[in-house]
């Protein structure tokens, strides 16, 4: 029962995070149909920064709790980038094919990826003080990490806070209104390009925050935001890109599929979830929770 | 035919000998003047040209971008790593027939997924159906040598075997050979794009009602384009293989595919020519960004970025400017 328990929870706490990269790349999608192919460096982004903070922190010899403040760090230096970004460097493309913009994230990908070794090196960041500060709980007999409790209440968190943002504010109005449709938006007075900064500071901030609250738990590596990328890929093809709602119900399902892979069948694991995508697309094309004539 | 169009028709064939010819020679004499490392570079740079020609069937003519084009390079890679260690195969020509088969059966596979899709979903169906060979051959790695991949000895060519100067027997007679299957998927894909079928993709990619109301298979001819395409990339693939001496996940990934990419909008994919331009220039950007810092990636980042901001329609469009330009000014 217990060893089931840890399982249930294990899967929930892979959700979450995938909830906060995958969301982050399905809201930026959905509002400017751009898929940010650097979406998972600034994932990796909000962990390098996080677990640097922490670093510096702790060589300071600051207190325990202040660690923790420090966790959204890396959330706010992805939003800032995000932000840089969209006015430098994608504003210019929104005219253009989309196979134009696909390329420029590529090329993104391809110089944040160096850049973060440029600015870390090689070798991995970690910041398990914080993981090991929290100690463990017993659940049904069987111990857990304390912290990778608070993944998960800040995974649930984020998608209230972002249901409530999206549905229940003026800003929230004026994101699915450029969403639906962007002309008639501009026409009745929506400035869309500040909503379109809005909304990729909004994703990046959503990808770092991912990576900032799970560098204690795990390393800050090189290459983890294209691995990433590629499972956010997979919530937002089940889910339905561009779709928040999609998102989380893709990242549930990825979250208790590899957990169960890495147990049950370990080598196919991956396939596995790309067959479920394949399969997905084949019955809804748009994904679970899709527009059609996407 | 009438009398003028014969002529305009003469007049297009000589300005394409007018520039064939000349490439042709130069590519004959390169292992003669330059050293074997650089005849080695150009083989790798001829080997990406297969590839990114079969790419930009899809991506130039039938209006389609493939994020997935590892699958098939790193497909027909691994197809002679396969037959070498569990057939015992030797023989280049198998192992060329070989990748062709298993490239068309994953070209079709995957084809069959992804044409329902255009636009952003087609790049990622491909990205996300590449990505599981790659972890297949991450995850099984007794059969496939995991991330350190598998050996590929050099092979024989045409029933002649190598000689023991690998470098040297590599910097020549595998130079000619890759030469050669080089010019014939050069012709090959020449006469698919001019062919019905060819100027039917094109119709596609400039206007998919239309071409569906004048009575094109939009899906079936995507899908053949599809295998098409894949197969000219295993192809390359399969070249690709004895030349590194080893099949690795490396042209697996999906990494990979965006390098594909790159190659070909860095030539040009509005031109025939400008894939394999890209890719020769690609071969040899990286391989000296490589060589002069670690930091190689942020260095093709800038210059994949910059091309994208500022030369959009690639070196060759930007040739073709300057070439109107002069003529406007004469």
């Amino acid at each position: 029962m217990g060893v089931f328990a840890i399982h249930i929870l294990n899967a929930l706490l892979y959700s979450s995070v995938l909830f906060l990269i995958a969301g982050g790349l399905s809201l930026i999608y959905g509002v400017m149909r751009i898929l940010n192919l650097a979406h998972g460096n600034l994932y990796a982004l909000g962990a390098f920064v996080t677990a640097w903070a922490i670093g510096l922190a702790l060589g300071a010899g600051v207190p325990n709790f202040v660690l923790f403040l420090l966790l959204p760090a890396g959330a706010i230096a992805a939003a800032v980038a995000g932000a840089v970004i969209e006015r430098t460097l994608l504003r210019p493309f929104y005219k253009r094919p989309e196979e134009y913009q696909l390329l420029m994230t590529f090329g993104l990908l391809m110089i944040l990826e160096d850049l973060i070794r440029l600015v870390w090196g090689p070798n991995p960041l970690s910041a398990t003080s914080v993981y090991a500060s929290l100690g463990s709980i017993s659940i049904a007999g069987d111990r857990y990490p304390t912290y990778n409790l608070v993944i998960i209440a800040v995974g649930i968190v984020a998608a209230v806070f972002l249901w409530a943002f999206i549905y229940r504010t003026r800003f929230g109005v004026f994101l699915r209104a450029t969403s639906q449709d962007k002309r008639m938006a501009s026409a009745l007075g929506v400035n869309v390009n500040r909503i379109y900064i809005q909304a990729f500071t909004l994703g990046c901030f959503m990808a770092g925050l991912g990576g900032a609250i799970v560098v204690p738990s795990q390393s800050a590596v090189l290459g983890m935001g294209v691995d990433a990328l590629v499972l956010a890929f997979i919530v937002v093809v089940i889910g339905g890109l561009g779709s928040l709602e999609g998102a989380l119900a893709g990242a549930l399902i990825v979250g208790v599929v590899r957990e169960a892979g890495i147990t049950l069948f370990p080598e196919i694991e991956l396939a596995v979830l790309y067959l479920i995508a394949a399969v997905v697309l084949l019955v809804r094309p748009a994904g679970l929770f899709g527009r059609a004539g996407t | 035919m009438n009398a003028s169009g014969a002529v305009a028709q003469t007049a297009a064939t000589w300005r394409i000998l007018a520039w064939v010819v000349p490439a042709a020679l130069l590519l004959l004499v390169a292992p003669l003047v330059i050293d074997p490392f650089q005849t080695l570079t150009l083989t790798y740079g001829l080997i990406a040209a297969i590839g990114a020609l079969g790419f930009n069937l899809l991506l130039g003519y039938t209006g389609l971008l493939s994020f997935g084009h590892s699958a098939f390079f790193g497909g027909g890679a691994y197809t002679v790593a396969f037959m070498v260690k569990y057939l015992k195969i030797a023989s280049m020509e198998l192992f060329l027939a070989g990748s062709v088969l298993a490239s068309a059966i994953i070209s079709a596979l995957f084809g069959f997924v992804c044409v329902r899709y255009t636009r952003i979903f087609f790049g990622i169906l491909t990205l996300a159906l590449s990505q599981v060979l790659w972890s297949l051959a991450f995850k099984f790695f007794w059969v496939t040598g995991g991330t350190d991949g598998l050996r590929v000895p050099t092979p024989t060519l045409v029933g002649m075997a190598p000689t023991n100067d690998k470098m040297d027997f590599l910097a020549h007679q595998y130079y000619y050979y890759v030469l050669a299957v080089f010019a014939l998927c050069v012709f090959l894909m020449w006469v698919i794009v001019h062919s019905p079928f060819g100027k039917a993709l094109q119709a596609i990619r400039d206007n998919e009602t239309r071409a569906e109301f004048i009575g094109i298979r939009i899906r079936r001819y995507r899908l053949i384009a599809f295998v098409i395409s894949g197969i000219f990339t295993g192809v390359a693939g399969a070249l690709w293989a004895p030349l590194n001496g080893l099949a690795s996940p490396d042209v697996l990934v999906w990494t990979f595919s965006g390098e594909i990419v790159f190659m070909t909008v860095l030539g040009g994919f509005r031109t025939f020519v400008g894939p394999i331009v890209g890719a020769i220039a690609f071969t040899y950007l990286k391989t000296y960004a490589v060589g002069f810092t670690v930091y190689w990636q942020l260095l093709l980042g800038t210059v994949l970025v910059v091309l994208v901001l500022a030369l959009p329609t690639g070196i060759m469009g930007a040739i073709e400017r300057l070439a109107s330009k002069m003529r406007k000014a004469r």
